[in-house]
């Protein structure tokens, strides 16, 4: 499997981690989003004509949704992440993988055009993160009521790895994320799973760590 | 009359990445404007064209007389370096705050994980910091320091030597060992753009000796180790840089940074600083 790849691209990582997750097997190719613009070039449309990232290619399949990659990457390295523990669960992880397409275009956005300077309508673009982030706190704090740590159910599924860089990522488009105590408890839930990865802005758990051992000289 | 902040050199574009529409940003607190003209670079502000020059893959401009001569870099013209525009980043801060923590070796095990640090390798050891006087730059050397995976071009973990070096106000240049060409230095820059006094763009470039790895592989890099920094910079309290002794209790491995904050308040650099003890 070949990723189409941006080291800063949350999009991007949320493959990088759900293959760590699952230990999947990635090809990575660095595409000069920023300051090159590779996604614009001749060479990158040919591959996708949309320009985004990120793409994936595996054999004679080429795919351009990062949902839709997610659940190739699951549905090849672990089907449990699809989450069919029930109708309802397979039910809410489709509606995640669609909401988190709200979150790129929001949060997304107000950290591209924060960090970037990429064009944005920046208060357009916060208002909609907030809104956003809103509705996640009330998810989250609607299924902590029946018991359950995550997005889709009692386990984490693809609804969590769509929805949690985003999340975390918030103030790095001026969008704060202090006022969602169940966003943040989730997110740690998330940095807590065995096989977890980073990506500037999103931190490791160094209390879950295990105790540093002597690194060779 | 001289300005100590005016007549330095800034950076404003990168000159690879300048398209026809040119470039809209801010100086000091004001618009400037950076545009082709009959195939030149022109830089104007509030309708007078500024001193301009290109260098370093950017587009340097100052916003009144030029006291001295931009800084040299002599590695930028050795032959066999790869030269790495790495591209601009908006950052909320004091421009002297991005310059004093890429001047920092201290965080590295806790923000840049694995990379450039890791626990329990933690201890900054002694190293020489000098105002050299005949050249009126800050300078940091013999910084040793362990690192995971020191540059792109590394294989494993190695102890990396370091100078540190600041030649203006709101630039500094990083020499480390160089994993492929043993002697030789990368140079390692981070060229600050004042917006305001609480906001820059941070414009990072590399010269490098590494013949294998990819452009885009070297900018992103790059641009992760940056943006590790760049949550911790829109964080930092005081936001203006405290360039007198206050409340905040240095310790050895800050020497690099008590030279600097020594170093800007002799030359009345106070663009971003706080004057009263934080």
């Amino acid at each position: 499997m070949i990723l189409y790849d941006y080291a800063l691209s949350p999009d991007c990582y949320k493959i990088r981690l759900l293959a760590a997750l699952t230990g999947a097997k990635l090809t990575l190719r660095a595409v000069d989003f920023h300051p090159g613009g590779e996604h614009r070039s001749p060479a990158f449309l040919a591959i996708n004509p949309g320009g985004t990232i990120p793409v994936m290619q595996d054999g004679t399949l080429t795919l351009t949704d990062s949902a839709a990659i997610l659940t190739f990457v699951a549905a090849k390295s672990g089907p449990a992440w699809l989450g069919d523990d029930s109708p309802e669960m397979r039910a809410r992880v489709a509606q995640w993988l669609a909401f988190a397409q709200r979150l790129s275009a929001s949060i997304g956005k107000a950290r591209t055009h924060d960090m970037l300077q990429k064009p944005a309508d920046i208060v357009a673009c916060r208002k909609a993160g907030v809104q956003c982030l809103r509705e996640i706190e009330a998810a989250l704090v609607e299924r902590h009521l029946t018991g359950d740590a995550f997005l889709a159910g009692n386990r984490p599924t693809l609804a969590d790895i769509a929805c949690f860089p985003h999340s975390m990522l918030a103030p790095d488009g001026g969008i704060s994320v202090d006022p969602y105590p169940a966003i943040r408890l989730w997110t740690r839930s998330v940095r807590a799973l065995p096989g977890f990865i980073e990506m500037p802005g999103i931190h490791r758990l160094h209390d879950l760590k295990p105790e540093p051992v002597g690194v060779p000289e | 009359m001289t300005d100590p902040i005016r007549d330095e050199w800034y950076p404003v574009a990168l000159v690879s990445q300048l398209g026809p529409e040119g470039r809209d940003t801010r100086l000091l607190g004001e618009p400037v404007r950076v545009a082709w003209q009959d195939g030149a670079i022109i830089v104007t502000s509030g309708g007078h064209t500024l001193p301009s020059q290109q260098r370093y893959g950017h587009v340097w401009a100052c916003p009144g007389t030029p006291a001295r001569p931009l800084f040299d870099i002599p590695e930028a013209d050795q032959p066999g370096r790869r030269l790495v525009d790495v591209g601009l980043v908006r950052v909320k801060c004091s421009p002297l705050r991005a310059v004093e923590n890429f001047l920092d070796i201290a965080h590295f095990p806790f923000v840049h994980t694995d990379i450039l640090g890791a626990e329990p390798h933690t201890e900054v050891g002694k190293y020489d910091v000098a105002i050299r006087e005949e050249v009126d730059e800050v300078w940091a050397t013999k910084v040793h320091f362990y690192q995971p995976q020191a540059a792109k071009s590394a294989a494993g973990g190695i102890t990396t030597e370091y100078m540190y070096r600041v030649p203006a106000p709101t630039v500094s240049i990083l020499y480390k060992t160089c994993p492929p060409r043993p002697g030789e230095w990368d140079v390692i820059t981070l060229f600050v753009q004042p917006l305001d006094e609480e906001l820059c763009e941070v414009w990072p470039w590399m010269a490098l000796f590494d013949d294998d790895t990819p452009m885009t592989d070297l900018i992103h890099f790059q641009q992760t180790i940056f943006l590790q920094d760049r949550s911790i910079l829109e964080n930092q309290l005081p936001h203006r840089l405290p360039l007198d002794p206050g409340m905040e209790i240095p310790t050895r491995a800050d020497l690099t940074s008590i030279a600097y904050r020594r170093w800007l308040k002799r030359r009345g650099y106070t663009y971003g600083a706080q004057l009263v003890a934080a």
